[in-house]
C-alpha cells in the first residue's frame, strides 16, 4: 500500500500528459496522413493557445474566456495551413516542410515579442486545479479528468472519420490524394477541417497542460509538440487510435522513468524509443503497409 | 576548359583579395565593431550551412541534426584545450575533471608558443570533427535506412538525446555536467600581443581563413566523383542504385562528412563565444541554419555563405534599429525588443513561401561570370541603342 501512494502520483501524472500528448498528436498524425507533411508548427500553435489563455484570462471571466481561447486558436490553425501550406501544395515536400519550420520560426519569434520573453502565469481555472486525493495521493483534479476528456474526445472524433460525410473525404484524400481530386472531394475544404480539428484538439490540450505547469514561454510548445509526434509516429501515423495509444504509453514510460530519478533522460528516453521504432518497425503500431511501385 | 580554369583563378583572386580586405579592417576597426562580430559569426554560420547543405542540398537527405554535432565539436574543442592550471577553477564542482592535459600546452611545450597554439588548434578542431562524424557513423548506421521526414525526425531527435548527454550529472568529470566550459584556447589567442597591447589583430582573419579551408575541401568532394554520385541519389535514388551507386555507402559518407565539418564548426563557435554549453544547441539553432541554406539556395555552396552573411548582419545588426523604442513614429508604439525578430522571420517566410530557389538557386557565384554577366547587358544595351538607331535612320 506504501508503495502505491508512492508511486501513484508518477502513475496518474503519466496518464495525465499521455493523455495531453495524446490530444496533440491527433493534429500531427491528421495532417501527416493527409498532407504527407511533419506540421513543426504545431507544437507553437498549441504554445499560442496556452498564450491567448493568458491574456484573455486576465480581462475576461473563464466561461467566455475559454470558448474563445478555443475558436481564436482554431482561426490560427486554419491561417497557417491557408497562408503558410496552401500555395505550396504543388511544391516538392522538403518546400512545404521547410515552410513549416519557417511558420513555428514566426510564431516563436511574435510570441517572444508580445511577451518579452518571460514567463507569464498561467491562471488557474477554478475547479479544474483544485486538488483532490486518490488512494491518499494527492493531485489536481485536472490529472483525473484528462483521460475521460481525452477518449470521449478521442471517440467523437473516429465517429466524425467514420460516419460523415467531411470525414470519408479525410479518409479518401489520405488514401489516395490525386484520385480524391478526380473524384470531386473539395481537398481544400478538408484539408481546412483537419486543421481545424487539429488546432481545436491541441487548444484543448494547452488548456489541460498549462493547468498542470503554469508558466507559459515562447518555445514551451516545441518539446511537447515533438514528442506527440513521435507518439504519432509511434502508434503508426495516419492512424487517430495509435496516436492516442502512442501518446499514453509515452507519457507513462515518461514520467516512471523519473519516478527513477533519471530526470534528464526522460526527454531522451522520447527520442531513443523513436528512433528504435522507427529501425524495427517503421510503419508504427497501427500504420497501414505501404509499398512502392516504381 | 580554358574558361573555366581563367573562372577559377579570378575565384582565387577574389577570396585572397577578400582576405586581405578583412585582414585590413580588423587592423582599422575597433575590436568591438559590429562589422568584425557580424564577419566571425557568419563565418562560422557559413561554414555549418555549407555542411548542412552537402546533406540537404547535394545528397537529397533531410537531416535537422547539426545542431548536435556543434554542440559536440564545442565540446570536444573546449575539453581538449582548457590549460590544465585552469582546469580545478572550471571543473570546480568536479575535483579537475578526468582530463588533464591540453593539446595547445602541450604542443607548445614542444614547438614553442606560435606553433604551439597553430597546431594545437587545428588538432583540437579536427579531433572535435573527428568525434563528430564518429558520431555519426554510429548513429547513422540504423538513421539512415530511413527515409524522407522520417529521417527528419531521428536526426533532430538524435541532437537532443545528444544535449541531453552532455548535460548529465554523471558525465560531469568529462562535460562539467550542466555547467560552462571557459578558459579554453579562443580566437583572442591569435592576436599578436607586444607589451601587453595587441600589435595585430588576427582573431578574425585566422577564423576566416580556417572556415575558407574548410569550405573548400566540401567543394572539392562536391565536384569529385563522390560528389557526383551524391547528387546522382538526390536526383533519383533508384536511378542512382541502377548505374551502379552504393547508395548506403555515398550517404553514409555524406552524413558522417557532414557531421565532420558541423562538428568543426562547432568548435570555431566555441572559439567565438570563449564559452562552451549545450544548452543554445537548440533544434532553433538547426532551424536557423537551415532556413540560411534556403535563403542561399538549396545546393549552392556560395548562396549559402552569402545569405549567412546576410541573415547574421542582418538578425545583429542592420535590423537591429527595430528593437529600438527611440525610433518609434510618435504614437505607434510598436517597436521594442523582439520586433526586429518578427519582421525577420516574416521575410523569410515571403523568401520560403514567394522565391523557394533563394537567392543563388543551384548556381554558384562565380566572378569571371559575373563579370560576363556584366558585359553583356552593356553589350546588350549597346546592341539595343544600336538598333533604335538603326531603326531611327531607316524611319
Amino acid at each position: 500500500m506504501q508503495w502505491i501512494t508512492n508511486n501513484l502520483p508518477y502513475l496518474l501524472a503519466g496518464i495525465s500528459v499521455g493523455g495531453q500528448y495524446a490530444l496533440i498528436a491527433i493534429g500531427y498524425t491528421m495532417v501527416y496522413g493527409i498532407l504527407r507533411l511533419i506540421n513543426f508548427a504545431h507544437g507553437d500553435i498549441f504554445m499560442a493557445a496556452g498564450l491567448i489563455m493568458v491574456y484573455l484570462s486576465a480581462s475576461l471571466p473563464f466561461y467566455v474566456a475559454i470558448p474563445l481561447v478555443l475558436i481564436l486558436t482554431v482561426l490560427l490553425g486554419f491561417a497557417v495551413e491557408r497562408v503558410a501550406y496552401k500555395p505550396l501544395r504543388k511544391a516538392p515536400r522538403m518546400s512545404v516542410m521547410i515552410s513549416a519550420i519557417g511558420v513555428s520560426y514566426l510564431i516563436q519569434n511574435v510570441a517572444l515579442y508580445i511577451t518579452g520573453g518571460l514567463s507569464q502565469m498561467y491562471p488557474s481555472i477554478p475547479w479544474l486545479s483544485d486538488t483532490v486525493t486518490v488512494l491518499g495521493a494527492t493531485t489536481k483534479r485536472v490529472t483525473i479528468i484528462t483521460p475521460f476528456l481525452t477518449i470521449i474526445l478521442i471517440v467523437l472524433l473516429v465517429q466524425l472519420i467514420n460516419r460523415t460525410k467531411i470525414g470519408m473525404g479525410m479518409r479518401a484524400v489520405s488514401k489516395d490524394f490525386e484520385t480524391s481530386l478526380l473524384m470531386g472531394i473539395k481537398i481544400d475544404n478538408v484539408i481546412s477541417v483537419t486543421f481545424i480539428i487539429g488546432s481545436f484538439l491541441a487548444a484543448v490540450g494547452s488548456l489541460l497542460f498549462f493547468t498542470n505547469y503554469t508558466g507559459v514561454t515562447p518555445t514551451v510548445g516545441a518539446l511537447p509538440g515533438i514528442k506527440a509526434f513521435v507518439a504519432a509516429v509511434f502508434g503508426g501515423i495516419g492512424s487517430v487510435p495509435g496516436a492516442v495509444i502512442g501518446a499514453f504509453i509515452i507519457g507513462i514510460c515518461e514520467n516512471i522513468i523519473k519516478a527513477v530519478g533519471w530526470t534528464v533522460f526522460s526527454d531522451a528516453f522520447t527520442f531513443a524509443l523513436l528512433i528504435f521504432i522507427l529501425i524495427f518497425k517503421p510503419t508504427g503500431l497501427f500504420g497501414e503497409k505501404t509499398t512502392d511501385k516504381v | 576548359m580554358i574558361q573555366k580554369k581563367k573562372s577559377n583563378k579570378a575565384n582565387i583572386i577574389f577570396i585572397l583579395a577578400l582576405l586581405i580586405l578583412i585582414f585590413v579592417l580588423e587592423q582599422t576597426l575597433p575590436s568591438s565593431s559590429m562589422l568584425l562580430t557580424v564577419v566571425k559569426k557568419s563565418a562560422i554560420y557559413a561554414l555549418a550551412a555549407v555542411s548542412m547543405n552537402l546533406l540537404n542540398g547535394f545528397t537529397g537527405l533531410f537531416s535537422l541534426g547539426q545542431a548536435g554535432f556543434m554542440l559536440i565539436g564545442a565540446y570536444v574543442y573546449g575539453m581538449l584545450t582548457i590549460p590544465v592550471a585552469d582546469r580545478a577553477a572550471v571543473y570546480q564542482y568536479f575535483d579537475g575533471g578526468i582530463i588533464q592535459f591540453s593539446i595547445v600546452e602541450g604542443l607548445s611545450g614542444v614547438l614553442g608558443n606560435v606553433a604551439g597554439l597553430i597546431l594545437g588548434v587545428l588538432i583540437s578542431l579536427i579531433i572535435a570533427g573527428a568525434i563528430a562524424g564518429l558520431l555519426a557513423y554510429l548513429v547513422g548506421l540504423p538513421i539512415l535506412r530511413l527515409r524522407g521526414d522520417y529521417l527528419a525526425v531521428a536526426t533532430l531527435g538524435f541532437a537532443e538525446i545528444i544535449r541531453a548527454f552532455f548535460q548529465w550529472e554523471a558525465l560531469g568529470p568529462l562535460t562539467n555536467g550542466s555547467n560552462l566550459l571557459r578558459k579554453f584556447t579562443c580566437l583572442d589567442d591569435f592576436n599578436i600581443v607586444v607589451d601587453g597591447k595587441v600589435a595585430v589583430y588576427l582573431s578574425t582573419t585566422v577564423l576566416v581563413l580556417i572556415v575558407a579551408a574548410c569550405i573548400l575541401v566540401i567543394t572539392l568532394v562536391i565536384n569529385s566523383t563522390y560528389g557526383r554520385a551524391f547528387k546522382a541519389i538526390r536526383d533519383d535514388e533508384t536511378a542512382a542504385e541502377a548505374m551502379g551507386i552504393n547508395l548506403a555507402k555515398h550517404k553514409m559518407m555524406s552524413f558522417v562528412i557532414s557531421a565532420f565539418f558541423a562538428g568543426v564548426a562547432g568548435g570555431l563557435l566555441a572559439m567565438y563565444q570563449t564559452t562552451a554549453q549545450a544548452m543554445p544547441f537548440k533544434s532553433a539553432m538547426t532551424y536557423e541554419i537551415l532556413l540560411i541554406v534556403v535563403i542561399g539556395g538549396i545546393g549552392s555552396v556560395t548562396g549559402s555563405c552569402l545569405s549567412a552573411f546576410i541573415f547574421i548582419g542582418a538578425s545583429e545588426w542592420w535590423l537591429r534599429f527595430l528593437d529600438m523604442e527611440k525610433y518609434n513614429i510618435p504614437g505607434l508604439n510598436i517597436l521594442r525588443p523582439g520586433f526586429r525578430k518578427v519582421v525577420f522571420s516574416v521575410v523569410i517566410m515571403i523568401i520560403v513561401l514567394f522565391f523557394r530557389k533563394g537567392i543563388m538557386g543551384e548556381n554558384e557565384l562565380n566572378i569571371a561570370g559575373f563579370g560576363r554577366w556584366l558585359k553583356q547587358i552593356f553589350t546588350k544595351k549597346k546592341a539595343a541603342v544600336a538598333a533604335a538607331e538603326e531603326g531611327k535612320n531607316n524611319g
